[in-house]
């Protein structure tokens, strides 16, 4: 199966990004998780879609979330997977990505999921070796997995993207899940916004077409649906903001702060969360708060991807999960 | 030595307002005749040159030939073979080798090797300040007795102001500029790219205009109280160009440069990661290539230095967050020059010539940059007309990293002289096929 494309929605050998994806991919790439959601609901966790096929986690970064969550995706689709880590591998040792990604490919692998600390590591990747690539965060440039779960979870709740009105919160700059969900809600005609200090708003924001808000108050009002970034201690120490607990003060977000929100508004987090910093548990464990159900989605759209890249067909989806792979 | 005669070229001399079809004798290293026609001594070497400009050579006020350390990359041999393949007669190499060039003993190393190499005249610049920290000043005149001709920390900024204000004190007991890598440092930190809308696309940290512009409004700043001269590297930035001309305006000695690539390329060339589109200055956005490219016909930036930094190929094909900064310029620098600044409107082709030959020399104040008789030998011939591909492979330098590999170009050198010498002679293969192919004019 080396080098199968998605061709049945023209997605290409690999999943980079989403800022080149057309509304009708994403929307295919979501129909197709609809399926596979039900495969984790199941007793027998398991159907043979990827059997044979072998799946290498290539993590450079610290990751729990994403890398279990593309785990069970995998195994879910029975494939078999191998993990790799930055720290025991190669790379510490002074390999180059290329050869990393030269060497696992003569193990004849059939795919990578590679997550890395510099922006444009996964296309790097995926222009060198014929195996299928998907981007599970690469820099702070794109995290395409993160926002079509997203995506996802705001469709089951609202029916439709379109006209729907989505403000990012927090620390735009360093977001590589930002970068993600802005081309996808753009693409797919939601209205989008980001709103934090502007210390971490980065230049040219508003040239891909979005709006910026200073306040966090007119953020809550204007959303449909807020979408809380988690601030990283280290943005503290760079001197992007002063303190922790200057930014809960004037960005995080409570429930004291909800008054003025729509009813049906809600509240979206990639995790993990820093309770008491940008987002508070009154808010992340109340009723507005779909940030379990991403986690759940997050499966389902790994294994739409996956089953998408090796050569499945949308409408296939249905009957590859009862088990006719 | 034998004395050559070129006959029948169009001989392009802005430093004379020369622009004629003519003779052009060389002898015993100077030029012993310009224009008209010309028999020359009997036992002269007669070179048919009709059809192609005979031009003064050119001079590359910034180019890093990586030696010592960096001999991987580019050797000062290397360097200066693929500066005469680029027209150079002379071009001033970077301190900022491993170890640099700040003590007189480093100095000297590299006039011996640049003599050696055969190719350009190779300049030392010095370092400024020891090991290139940024703190004590080198002995700047001990460097210039063993051949240096200027100072600089290239590679990073003089960042301090009072060393700063030293240097362009003390240069003046020998009348040498200070060359300054304007970069705040601070606001550059991490950066890999202009500050914008595309390093906000590529997640990419970027590098502000302010972090070069607000050094360059310092050191103008102290340029004038000194009345030492601060020649400014690498334009990039439009606010930059602006501290210039005021500075200029207010009569502080103030010169600058900007390379071929900001004249010519803007941040999308880094668009798909693409290393060889990085370097420091970044590239930036149109407005700021715009900028330059009137600032360098109005004379406002005064020549076109190519900051030529040879790079192994590994060291770029990696994460573009990894790989070095920097491309080689020598060998491009005429025919992206010729083929987007003068088909481009921005230069003539005498203009063009000027910028990279007579003003180099006029600003410092070197022997060269003219034709006029008695002057060193130092002549570029070059076909302003052929058109032809950049061909990293074909290159004299040991480093391929250009942005305009594949791109097809018109102006190209056939031969360059230094000292009255044959220095290069194209020899291609793909020479008469290109030259059947191009549209040949006047």
């Amino acid at each position: 199966m080396t080098g199968t494309t998605g061709a049945a929605i023209g997605l290409g050998k690999d999943l980079v990004g989403l800022e080149d994806l057309t509304r009708e991919q994403i929307h295919a790439i979501l129909d197709t998780a609809e399926p596979f959601k039900e495969i984790s609901e199941r007793q027998i966790k398991k159907v043979p879609v990827l059997r044979g096929q072998t799946i290498v986690n290539l993590f450079f970064e610290p990751s729990t979330r994403t890398r279990i969550s593309f785990e069970f995706a995998e195994k879910r689709l029975s494939a078999d997977t191998v993990n790799i880590s930055s720290t025991g591998s190669s790379v510490q040792k002074g390999e180059t990505l290329v050869d990393t990604a030269r060497n696992l490919e003569a193990m004849r692998i059939d795919m990578v999921v590679i997550r890395h600390g510099s922006s444009g590591a996964a296309r790097f990747l995926a222009d060198r070796i014929p195996s299928n690539v998907i981007n599970a965060g690469d820099g702070q440039h794109e995290h395409p997995t993160q926002a079509l779960l997203d995506m996802l979870t705001i469709r089951d709740r609202f029916g439709s993207l379109e006209g729907r009105k989505v403000c990012i919160v927090g620390d735009i700059l360093h977001s590589r899940v930002a970068r993600s969900n802005i081309w996808a809600l753009l693409t797919c005609g939601a209205d989008v916004a980001v709103c934090g200090p502007k210390s971490l708003i980065p230049h040219g924001i508003e040239d891909l077409g979005v709006s910026v808000l200073s306040r966090v108050e007119d953020a809550i009002e204007w959303s449909d649906v807020l979408y809380v970034l988690r601030l990283q201690l280290e943005r503290m120490e760079s001197g992007f903001v002063p303190s922790l607990r200057e930014y809960n003060r004037v960005f995080g977000v409570k429930r004291s702060r909800l008054e003025h929100a729509a009813d049906d508004m809600i509240v979206l987090h990639p995790g993990p969360m820093n309770r008491g910093v940008e987002i508070d548990s009154d808010v992340a464990d109340g009723p507005r708060s779909v940030i379990l159900p991403q986690v759940t989605n997050g499966v389902a759209v790994r294994m739409a991807v996956l089953y998408l890249l090796a050569g499945g067909r949308p409408e296939g989806a249905e009957a590859a999960k009862a088990g006719g792979a | 030595m034998r004395p050559i005669v070129l006959t029948g070229g169009r001989l392009l001399d802005p430093s004379q307002d020369l622009d004629e079809v003519g003779d052009l004798l060389l002898q015993e290293g100077l030029v012993e005749a310009c224009g008209g026609t010309i028999s020359g001594p009997e036992e002269a070497e007669r070179v048919d040159v009709s059809g192609l400009v005979v031009a003064p050579g050119f001079i590359d006020l910034h180019v890093h030939l990586r030696e010592p350390g960096g001999e991987h990359k580019e050797t000062i041999a290397s360097g200066a073979q693929a500066a005469v393949a680029g027209g150079f007669t002379t071009v001033w190499a970077m301190p900022n080798t491993d170890p640099p060039v700040d003590d007189p003993a480093a100095v000297g190393f590299v006039m011996a090797a640049g003599l050696r190499a055969g190719g350009a005249r190779v300049s030392p610049v010095g370092a400024a300040s020891w090991r290139l920290e940024g703190e004590v000043m080198t002995e700047v005149g001990e460097l210039l007795v063993e051949g240096a001709v200027a100072v600089t920390d290239d590679g990073h900024p003089v960042w301090s102001s009072m060393l700063m204000r030293r240097l362009l004190e003390y240069t003046q007991t020998f009348g040498i500029p200070v060359l300054q890598h304007a970069e705040d440092r601070e606001l550059a930190a991490g950066g890999v790219m202009n500050e914008g809308r595309v390093a906000t696309v590529l997640g990419l940290r970027g590098i502000p205009n302010a972090a070069e512009a607000s050094m360059v409004a310092r050191d103008c700043q102290l340029a004038e109280l000194t009345g030492g001269h601060l020649h400014v590297q690498h334009v990039s930035a439009r606010e930059s160009v602006e501290q210039i001309r005021l500075a200029k305006a207010r009569g502080a000695h103030v010169t600058a440069e900007v390379t071929p690539h900001h004249l010519t390329l803007t941040e999308e060339a880094v668009i798909g990661y693409r290393t060889e589109a990085k370097m420091n200055p970044p590239l930036r956005t149109e407005a700021d290539r715009q900028a330059v490219c009137e600032a360098l016909a109005e004379g406002v930036i005064d020549v076109i230095a190519t900051d030529h930094a040879p790079h192994h190929y590994e060291e770029k094909e990696r994460e573009f967050d990894d790989a070095p900064f920097g491309i080689v310029g020598l060998e491009t620098a005429l025919g992206v020059c010729r083929t987007h600044l003068v088909d481009g409107g921005v230069l003539t082709l005498s203009q063009l010539v000027d910028r990279l030959s007579c003003a180099p020399a006029r600003i410092m104040e070197l022997d060269g940059g003219t034709l006029r008789r008695g002057t060193p030998a130092d002549v570029v011939v070059f076909d302003p007309d052929e058109r032809w591909v950049v061909d990293p492979a074909r290159f004299q330098s040991r480093s391929g990293n250009t942005p305009y590999a594949g791109e097809w170009l018109t102006g190209r050198v056939k031969r360059t002289f230094v000292g009255g010498r044959e220095r290069y002679r194209e020899v291609s293969s793909a020479e008469t096929r290109s030259r059947e192919t191009s549209t040949r004019g006047g």
